[in-house]
Formats: C-alpha cells, structure tokens, sequence
C-alpha cells in the first residue's frame, strides 16, 4: 500500500470505529453494569437497570448511538517511538472524526469559544482532544478513545488541598462532588480522582483514571486500598442508577497520581456516567489493526 | 403489571400518584425545554399547541425529516429539569398541564406549584434515547420550528413512554429533595468510618 492509500485507509476505519464506540458499550463496562443489575434487590432500580439494557439491545439493532449525547471526542494516543506516521496521526483522526459525525451520526458538539458558533463537525479549535505519550522501541499506536458527554462532565472539578487535610481531604472532596453532582450524571458512575502537586496534572490524571479498565487497581498498594475504601464510600451514600437509591452507584473509584509538591495535595474528580464510551484500538505500521476494548466486533 | 396512564390526564389520577411510583404513558407528549419556556413565558407568546391536562417533556431530540415531509424521531432523552426550575410554575398555569417529564429532580418552587395545582414531575431515565425514540409512533407536528430542532415543540404520540417514577407528587413531596439530604446524611457516615482507613500522612 502507498502511504497516501494506508492514510486513507486508517481514517476510515477510525471513523468507523468512533461511530461503533457511540453504539456499544466496551467488554469491561457492560461486564460491570451487568453485575451490579443482578446484585440490585430495589424496585425502582431493577427498572432503570432493565430501561438502560433494552437500550443498549435496541441501539445496536437499529444501528444509533446509545445516547443523543454522543459527546466531545478526546484521544489519548501512545505512539511508538519508531512508528512511522506519527506526523499524519493528527490529520487522520481529525478527518476521522468529521466523517464518523455524518456517518453515525454524531450530534455536532463542539462550540467555539468567544464566537459561540457551533462548529457542525465535532471539530475545531484544540478538537477532537489529543493527549500524546511516547512508547519506547515501538512500532505501533495504540489509540485511546472516549466520548466526553455533557450531563458526565458537570461533576468534574480540581481544587489544590493544604496538606493538613489530609487524604481524608481528598475523598470529602469527590464525595461532595458525587453528592451535589454526580446524582444528575446518570449513575451507575465511574470515578477517576487524580492527585498531584498541582491541579493541571491531577486534573489530566483524573480523566486518566476514567479510562482504565473497570476492575483494575492502582499499583500502590495503599492506593488500591483507597480506591476500595472509597468505592465502598460512594456506595454507601447509595444514589444508584439515575440518583433515585441503589444497592450500588459505582463501577469503580481509581486513583492516578503523581509525586505532590510537600506543600500541597491538588486534587481533581472525572466522572463518566453509565454510557461509558470508550475504545482501544491499535495499528500496526502495516496498516492492521486489532480493537483491545470491544472483543469480537467487526468494523 | 405495567401501570399505564393516558393522556388527557385526570385531576384524581394525578392526585393518585405518589413519590416513588413508577408508570407508563399513552397518548400525547410535547418536548418543552429553555428557549420554549422563555419564548412563553418571557416573550409573551401563544402557547400554539392546547397543553391542558397534558405532559410535556424537558427533552432537545434528534429528528430527521423523511422526503414526504413527515418528522421521524431518531434519538431523543431527558435533560436536567431543574434548567426549568424558573420558569416551571408559570408554565403549568398558564398551559395547564398535569405532567412534566424530565432528568432528576426539581426544587422548592416547582413542588408547591405541582401541589397547588395538581401536577407531577416524573424522571425518565437518560442515556436511553433509542428505546425512548422507539416509544414515539408518530411525531404529530412541530410548533416553534424557528427555535431549533431541540428548542422547538414535537407532538410526539407516545405509546408506553417510559418508565417514569414519580419524583414529585400532588401534594408537593419531593423524592429528589428527600434523596439529597439521606445521601448527605450517610455521606457523612461515609467520611467518618474512612477518615481511619486513609491517614497516609
Ligand atoms: S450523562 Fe451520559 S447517559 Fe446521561 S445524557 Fe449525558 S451522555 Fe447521555
């Protein structure tokens, strides 16, 4: 293949993957819900869980994303060291992203600042969000998706904590969040905290931490036991699926840090609510590619 | 055993519901969200579609047009209802309405309105656009087309559109209200039992 052929090639199956990840929920997440729906024992919330699967059943049967919010599109991508299209990445998943809006379609979501005018296209000025880290003696990319909704993203917040308070400090902080914020951002949630020297970082570290896979610990090991903790925190505090109460209202709580400066604990709190659309994808510099988040889907 | 409900809705029926119910609807609903309450209620226009006794819904849906000119709802879910916290108790009296559906709760205001003149607030749950669109049999016609396609007034027929739990009641409970202070309550509890777990420091 040219390079011009493969470059036309991975937009459009990056398009086509954008557009599956707004219909299906990843292996990870739909394992999740299904649990927490058999561990339900509240009426009202069996309900919701049997709304929200025949949702997901009907979106794939008549081809329409999951949600009408489908979201600002964020890449994390990790591009090998040695891969040889790093230059077109950007191109390709902006051209990826424009095609996949009319083909899914996507609702346009991106407004510009200051001009308050609706891009159309779910592109413009630093969109689709592309976050880049290096791979060392790689040849392939490994591309992170995730579907930012609106409803989702009004809990997140970040705020630089004195020391003195300790990490208690840190989980009153997601906690007033979920309290105040996350009962409208359609739980069952997942919670990223981040927590760093400065609130940029944690922030970041925070949307990090919503993307890992459900189920997974920190690898400190008392952080793994913070994110249990706190799982079993928010759980208690019992919104459950849509705020209405709920045996359970999380998928999970993760930490993601960074070495804090001695003067401060900055902290910051991501959620994704239910329809948690994310996707891994990896291309080889061949051109083939294999998607690691939503096991035996064809594009 | 569905509890199903039709439009027009009944004083007594209303009056029937309480907090935590949970229902399905029949008949009519029209999406209603900030522009239309404001282009009503703040502008002073004619509410052109006849609401008495029946539901409206916080929604800005996703509709394609079919080449005979019909309306087909392709997507379309809740938004946060406490967005028309202001302007909710104007809209029920001047449209007479017994029925508003929305994502969570409402506040104060809305509850003693829903109270006073027997109307219910119900959530629907959000992030299932598909099967609320499937629950659409026909989009009647469409008022207010020059707000935008999520600002305007769809008259959508409706067939077992739901479910819908009530959140607030003829007499002005207010399941979301209630809600908020047990998880704040709890909340607390919460932060007390891990204050011991967690002191790294
Ligand atoms: S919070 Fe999620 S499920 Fe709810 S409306 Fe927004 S994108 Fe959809």
């Amino acid at each position: 293949m040219t390079q011009n052929a493969l470059m036309i090639e991975m937009t459009d199956v990056m398009a086509r993957f954008i557009s599956m990840a707004g219909k299906r929920l990843p292996d990870d997440v739909l394992q999740k819900l299904a649990e927490m729906r058999d561990e339900e024992d509240q009426e009202m919330a069996k309900e919701i869980y049997r709304s929200m699967f025949e949702n997901l059943e009907k979106a794939i049967e008549l081809d329409r994303p999951i949600c009408q919010d489908t979201g600002v599109i964020n890449f994390f991508v990790k591009v090998g060291s040695n891969y040889p299209y790093q230059l077109q990445l950007k191109k390709i998943l902006e051209d990826a992203v424009k095609k996949a809006t009319l083909d899914a379609p996507l609702r346009p979501n991106a407004v510009s600042i200051f001009d308050e005018e609706n891009t159309g296209d779910n592109t413009g000025e630093r969109t689709p969000f592309l976050h880049w880290d290096i791979a060392d003696d790689s040849d392939e990319v490994e591309i992170h998706l995730y579907m930012t909704g609106g409803g989702s993203s009004m809990p997140g917040r970040a705020t630089t904590l004195m020391p003195s308070a300790g990490y208690e400090g840190v989980a009153e902080f997601v906690y007033d969040a979920m309290v105040e914020k996350g009962i409208n951002a359609c739980p069952p949630l997942i919670v990223g905290v981040g927590i760093a020297g400065s609130m940029e970082n944690a922030a970041l570290l925070s949307k990090k931490a919503i993307l890992r896979p459900i189920g997974s610990q920190n690898q400190n090991p008392k952080a793994a036991e913070m994110e249990k903790a706190m799982e079993a925190g928010i759980n208690r505090i019992g919104f459950g699926p849509q705020g209405i109460s709920g045996k359970t209202s999380v998928m999970g709580v993760h930490l993601e840090t960074a070495a804090r400066h001695p003067a401060t604990i900055a902290t910051a709190v991501s959620v994704g609510c239910w329809v948690h659309r994310k996707g891994t994808i990896r291309f080889k510099k061949d051109g083939s590619y294999e998607i690691l988040s939503h096991k035996g889907v064809s594009l | 055993m569905k509890k199903i409900l039709s439009t027009p809705l009944k004083r007594d029926e209303m009056e029937a519901l309480k907090i935590g119910d949970i229902f399905y609807l029949n008949g009519h609903i029209v999406t209603s969200r900030d522009t239309a309450h404001k282009h009503l209620i703040q502008k002073g226009n004619e509410m052109p579609v006849d609401l008495k006794d029946g539901a409206i819904f916080h929604a800005g849906p996703i509709v394609k047009k079919n080449e005979d000119g019909s309306y087909q709802m392709i997507s379309v879910g809740p938004t946060t209802s406490m967005r028309m916290e202001k302007l909710a108790k104007e809209f029920m009296e001047s449209t007479g309405i017994r029925l508003m559906v929305g994502k969570g709760g409402m506040g104060d205001q809305t509850a003693e309105a829903c109270r006073d003149n027997k109307v219910v607030h119900c959530m629907i749950p959000g992030g299932c656009a598909v099967s609320i669109a499937d629950q659409v049999e026909e989009i009647e016609r469409v008022e207010w087309l020059e707000l935008g396609m999520p600002e305007a007034l769809w008259v959508c027929r409706i067939k077992e559109f739901g479910p819908l739990v009530v959140t607030i009641d003829t007499e002005g409970n207010n399941l979301f209200e209630n809600n908020k202070k047990l998880y704040n309550q709890r909340k607390a509890e919460a932060l007390a039992d891990l204050k011991n777990q967690v002191s790294f420091i």
